[in-house]
């Protein structure tokens, strides 16, 4: 591995990100404050959901922007420069093994992820005014589950992006994210699929499940939540699976 | 620093279709229950084996389709060979890609500049990916962009940028690390004429500093005016290899005239042949027959008179000077441009 190209690749990407910042943050960031915004501060207030509704929704919402920011900022780059223009094949012919290229992607992408998941507390504690009672209890545990949770949503971007076309973007996020965010316990705790018992199992297929309910296990304990221990275990699988097939799929990408 | 390149019975055999985007297609297209797997081969190099001195200028030269690009392909570390094995200098290029890539630069085919960047952060960055200090890679690259005359474009995004303006920061790209060798395909496709001019000045100034340069084309005339050597490729193959000069004389007579008769009876071909200045006579099909002589248009009467003699007639002349065209059309029957 050679650091001086790789740290200058991560420059690139942090100049190209500080350069479409506006664009990005809108992009993944806009829909989920809107939703806290109705769900967390109209619903509530109007008496239609409980106030602790709010305390709730926080980490669930972390969880969403963070998987999207950090999957967003890794696959589209890398399936438009893998298109037509390979635009990549400047950075592949930097003096680094080139599976060094996919790692820088995939820090790149928790950074961003990171940033995000630091700008939703005070924004939706912003949009839902008074009433989140969030734990600072956790400290510890809560930078473990964001780091553990930008690496997932970044490896994550990092599969998607080297496995999907240009003409199949619209898909992936119709088959492939929409159902994530749905099914992935971020509006409500896995403990309300109580009454739902196949998809109780099922949803444990989806790694934003984990996500979400480790941050809820670190913010609002007061909340059910699934136990440490499966929530980092089953985040490192994903991680590691999701790097592994990533990995995998941007050599095939990158060689002929 | 003087480096070479040798390669050694280079194959490659594509199983899959080359990556290339574009393709349109659904992404999951239906297939009949049964109906075989859709197989795909196609044989890009059929055992190339070329030794490019340190210092040369190199040229390969073929039609579309050749093997150029994928020659490129493997040299620069972006193409796995099926098999064969080739070396910039001392470095066997797939076992030690990260050196080779030290010593390389590439100008694609196509541009592949990053979008994201403005022109003078496209060569900046670069350097900065090849270790560059700060104040290097911006002297660098204020020099390049003045020699490649886009300085007063450097602090604009690409998306305005015409074909020529990409072509000439993707080759000032490749220079900013200054590579000891310098890969150019198809360097001038799509360039004006000026452009072009610009382009053969850096090619030979760079070159004059000792750099190795391989450039493929389809161009003969830039073939010819360039390169030291040229490798004539066909089908994966090297069909012929030498000085331009060389290459030249060795084409029987070096004139080509290709005629086209209502009839070829066997008298005809039989009658161009003995006429003087013939070395041969090829049929071409179709009533298209291929002389090769010494000399051009003084030949036309006697055809002419040849023709009446064997009761047929004359329906069309080329003339083809000596050149690496005719050349090519020696070697494959086919002209460069068909």
């Amino acid at each position: 591995m050679n650091l001086k190209t790789f740290l200058a690749m991560l420059a690139r990407d942090a100049h190209v990100a500080r350069r479409n910042a506006f664009v990005l943050l809108t992009q993944t960031m806009l829909q989920p404050m809107m939703f806290v915004f109705v769900f967390g501060r109209i619903m509530t207030t109007s008496g239609y959901m409980p106030p602790q509704y709010k305390s709730l929704l926080l980490p669930g919402i972390m969880a969403l922007s963070m998987v999207m920011t950090g999957t967003w900022a890794v696959a589209m780059p890398l399936v438009a420069e893998f298109q037509f223009t390979k635009e990549i094949e400047d950075r592949l012919l930097a003096p680094m093994e080139m599976e060094w290229l996919a790692v820088e992607k995939v820090v790149a992408g928790m950074v961003q992820a990171l940033i995000s998941g630091l700008i939703v507390i005070p924004a939706a504690w912003l949009a839902m005014g008074s009433g989140v009672a969030i734990s600072a209890d956790h400290l510890a545990l809560f930078v473990t589950m964001a780091l553990l949770v930008a690496l997932l949503s970044a490896s994550l971007g990092l599969a998607l992006g080297c496995s999907v076309g240009q003409q199949q973007i619209g898909l992936m996020f119709s088959m492939v994210l929409a159902p994530m965010i749905f099914f992935g316990c971020t509006y409500y705790p896995w403990a309300a699929l109580e009454k739902f018992p196949i998809m109780k199992r099922l949803v444990l297929a989806n790694p934003l499940v984990y996500a979400s309910e480790g941050l809820r296990g670190a913010l609002v304990p007061q909340f059910p939540h699934l136990s440490t221990l499966a929530v980092v275990g089953g985040l490192l699988g994903f991680d590691a699976f999701l790097i592994a097939f990533g990995l995998r799929q941007f050599r095939r990408k990158a060689l002929t | 620093m003087r480096v070479g390149i040798r390669t050694d019975s280079l194959r490659k055999v594509f199983t899959t279709p080359p990556p290339v985007g574009g393709q349109v297609g659904r992404p999951f297209a239906p297939r009949r229950k049964g109906a075989p797997k859709p197989t795909y081969t196609v044989v890009a190099l059929d055992g190339v084996s070329l030794d490019v001195e340190p210092g040369e200028i190199f040229g390969l030269l073929g039609p579309n389709g050749a093997g150029k690009s994928t020659t490129v392909g493997i040299l620069t570390t972006r193409v796995r060979p099926t098999s064969g094995q080739a070396w910039i200098g001392d470095f066997n290029v797939w076992e030690r890609r990260v050196e080779v890539k030290r010593l390389i630069g590439v100008v694609p085919q196509r541009p592949n500049l990053d979008f994201a960047l403005t022109a003078r952060e496209v060569l900046t960055f670069h350097g900065a990916y090849f270790g560059l200090s700060a104040a290097d890679r911006h002297a660098r690259a204020d020099q390049l962009l003045d020699r490649f005359k886009l300085t007063d474009r450097a602090n604009h995004m690409l998306f305005g940028f015409s074909g020529g303006m990409m072509q000439r920061l993707s080759i000032a790209r490749a220079m900013m690390h200054d590579p000891s060798v310098l890969f150019l395909d198809e360097p001038s496709a799509g360039l004006d004429p000026q452009t072009r001019l610009l382009l053969s000045e850096m090619i030979l100034d760079y070159n004059a500093r000792g750099k190795t340069i391989l450039l493929t084309t389809h161009n003969m005339e830039e073939a010819d005016s360039l390169c030291h050597r040229v490798a004539i490729v066909d089908h994966g193959k090297v069909i012929a290899l030498g000085t331009p000069k060389e290459l030249k004389r060795s084409i029987p007579g070096g004139y080509v005239l290709r005629l086209h008769f209502a009839a070829t009876p066997p008298a005809l071909a039989d009658a161009l042949r003995a006429m003087p200045g013939v070395t041969e006579t090829r049929p071409a099909g179709d009533g298209r027959l291929d002389v090769y002589a010494d000399r051009g248009g003084t030949l036309i009467p006697g055809i002419v008179a040849a023709a009446d003699a064997a009761g047929t007639a004359i329906q069309d002349v080329h003339i083809l000077e000596p050149s690496l065209e005719n050349l090519f059309l020696h070697h494959t029957g086919r002209s460069l441009r068909e």
